[in-house]
């Protein structure tokens, strides 16, 4: 049997392919790692005592020197507290309005319904750059310049949201309705006492989308804003661009403290991102 | 759940009515379906739907940033046809799409099919391609600018070896908008991958096994089985990317923290030239005018889309 000719080249192929694993690992390693080098000098030079921004290597020594300024002498503190509140207000408010549009449009019948959605869904393709202009003299009319609701109320809708809770929501049980119905229970009750709670998982993977999005936010705030106390965390870097141009130890030290949140939060709900950026467009 | 809905069911019973008969539960329904959807409706229809119907509107006026409005009828549009500034801006951005969009299909694709298959780490690896994307592009500018400092920077020093040592990366018009390119493929390779990988992942093994049974190498494999059954993922990866290369984030925040659309406007995108002529020069109608264009190139494109797919769905070859 060992003598059959196939047999030395499947013996051959597979050993090819286990070496075809191993090269692949190796360059997949290689790559990861260089991909990862620019988030690595940036830890490392935020740790850097000033004047070493540039050498190319270990710190002489680490220091917590330029962490300290920016938390202390820079108003960080308050960029911060402005981003989490902004963050976490439209993403709590996103998706609940979010998810009673995908509700209705999944499971209620009404007059009208594949009108609606399709008209929510042909907004999906805007995106902020584009209205920008009509978008901030609306805002502005509207009483939104350089306060909390300007920073918050425009950025809760989009369309997105709404699509994706609305495929989840397609396949809940139908016996649920019925059930609730049964029981002469309305509908606004059956809504916050059945249906939200069933929709955790979907919540929490757009929860972790929306909170990145806004923490990460730069235009709307830039425009929106010019008060130096309503700056958020990336206007607040692209102002520390401008006042320290060379002072690359602090600007370094300010980027960790404004990605740290955001290298947390998906480390925690790398998963649920995943699943729903997949499902962002595919199925 | 059931729990839940029994719990409702004893709540409810001292408050509601009953659930009444045909019609009015169907008027019910309408109702709730009304008031559920409100919220985003209305929001949708102020802070999306109006703001490109206004957009048509202002590109009509004059309009000064005190707010001042004056009508000029399509002299706006008179202007971009004869203005150097606009022309550059679209050519940059055609330069930017031409680039960016091959580069990252092919590193997205590549990824992808590197880390599709189990090796030892292989969750760390995919962490770190798509790390990255999690970053802001305010916080990538300003550390991609420091690590191409002029002379110091540490990817400059790198550099060295391969004679571009002295090659100002940022400053130099020839090389700026291959940078801003590098560091666009650098932060969205690793989205890409992702969706390759559910692509990849909705692939049936059989039909490779089959191929690997009929002698098919790697590359035959990929080319004729593969390559096909991740068209329609594809195709969606290239309209995404095209449409966020045009319009999304990254053609702003990239440019105004890297460079500020310099040097010698190389890399002036579309989108960074609206937002100047706007909140730098305060031409806001004229910034409108400029909206207009791009919302008729997004509405030509989706509707080449729509016709294309069929209506939005893509089935595989």
């Amino acid at each position: 049997m060992l003598a059959d000719s196939s047999s030395p080249t499947t013996v051959r192929r597979t050993r090819r392919w286990r070496n075809g694993t191993t090269l692949r690992a190796v360059v997949a390693w290689a790559l990861a790692l260089l991909t990862f080098f620019p988030i690595f000098w940036l830890l490392l030079t935020a740790f850097k005592p000033s004047g070493e921004s540039f050498s190319s290597g270990m710190p002489s020594h680490w220091t917590w020197d330029n962490l300290k300024y920016v938390l202390t002498e820079v108003s960080f503190p308050r960029y911060l507290m402005n981003s989490a509140i902004v963050s976490v207000v439209v993403t709590a408010a996103a998706l609940l309005f979010h998810s009673m549009a995908a509700y209705a449009l999944a499971r209620l019948r009404f007059r009208g319904n594949s009108l609606v959605l399709g008209a929510m869904v042909s907004t999906m393709l805007v995106s902020l750059p584009v209205i920008l202009v009509p978008l901030f003299l609306i805002a502005k009319t509207l009483g939104m310049l350089d306060n909390f609701a300007g920073l918050i109320v425009p950025m809760i809708f989009n369309a997105f949201g709404i699509f994706l809770l609305r495929q989840y929501y397609l396949n809940f049980p139908s016996e649920l309705e019925d059930a609730a119905a049964l029981d002469g229970c309305g509908y606004p009750r059956l809504f916050w006492h059945v249906v939200l709670p069933l929709s955790r998982p979907a919540l929490a993977s757009l929860s972790v989308l929306f909170f990145l999005a806004n923490w990460n936010a730069f235009l709307w705030p830039l425009v929106i804003t010019s008060n130096p106390d309503l700056y958020v965390v990336q206007t607040g870097m692209a102002s520390l661009q401008g006042q320290y141009a060379s002072a690359y130890n602090y600007v370094l030290a300010g980027s960790l403290v404004a990605v740290l949140p955001t290298i947390i939060v998906f480390l925690l709900g790398q998963r649920w991102l995943v699943d729903s950026m997949k499902s962002s467009g595919l199925k | 759940m059931t729990t839940s809905a029994k719990a409702l069911s004893e709540r409810a019973s001292s408050t509601s009515t009953a659930s009444g008969t045909g019609t009015t539960r169907r008027r019910r329904e309408t109702r709730a379906a009304w008031l559920f959807l409100a919220p985003d409706a209305v929001g949708l229809l102020l802070f999306v739907a109006l703001p490109m119907v206004f957009a048509l509107a202002l590109s009509l006026f004059d309009v000064d940033g005190f707010g001042n409005y004056r009508w000029i009828g399509l002299d706006n549009f008179h202007r971009m046809l004869s203005d150097p500034m606009l022309s550059r801006a679209i050519w940059v951005t055609v330069k930017y799409v031409v680039l960016f969009v091959p580069l990252s299909f092919v590193a997205g694709l590549g990824l992808a099919l590197l880390v599709w298959n189990k090796f030892p780490g292989v969750a760390a690896v995919r962490t770190l391609f798509f790390l990255p994307n999690a970053l802001s592009l305010v916080v990538i500018g300003l550390l991609w600018q420091f690590l191409l400092v002029d002379k110091q920077g540490v990817l400059t020093h790198a550099a060295r070896p391969f004679g571009l040592g002295d090659v100002s990366f940022l400053g130099d018009p020839k090389w700026a908008l291959a940078t801003y390119v590098f560091i666009s493929v650098w932060y969205s390779m690793g989205y890409q991958m992702l969706l390759f990988m559910a692509g990849l992942n909705d692939i049936e093994g059989e039909h490779l096994d089959a191929a690997r049974v009929d002698g098919a190498g790697a590359w035959q494999r990929f080319r004729h089985v593969i390559w096909p059954l991740l068209g329609p993922t594809s195709f969606f990866v290239l309209i995404t990317s095209l449409v966020a290369s045009v319009t999304g984030l990254q053609a702003f925040d990239l440019v105004y923290v890297l460079t500020k659309g310099g040097p010698d406007n190389q890399t002036s995108t579309v989108v960074f030239y609206i937002y100047q002529q706007a909140f730098s020069f305060g031409h806001f109608g004229y910034a409108a005018a400029i909206t207009v264009m791009l919302v008729a190139f997004l509405v030509a494109v989706t509707a080449v889309l729509f016709k294309a797919t069929g209506g939005g769905r893509f089935h595989a070859r």
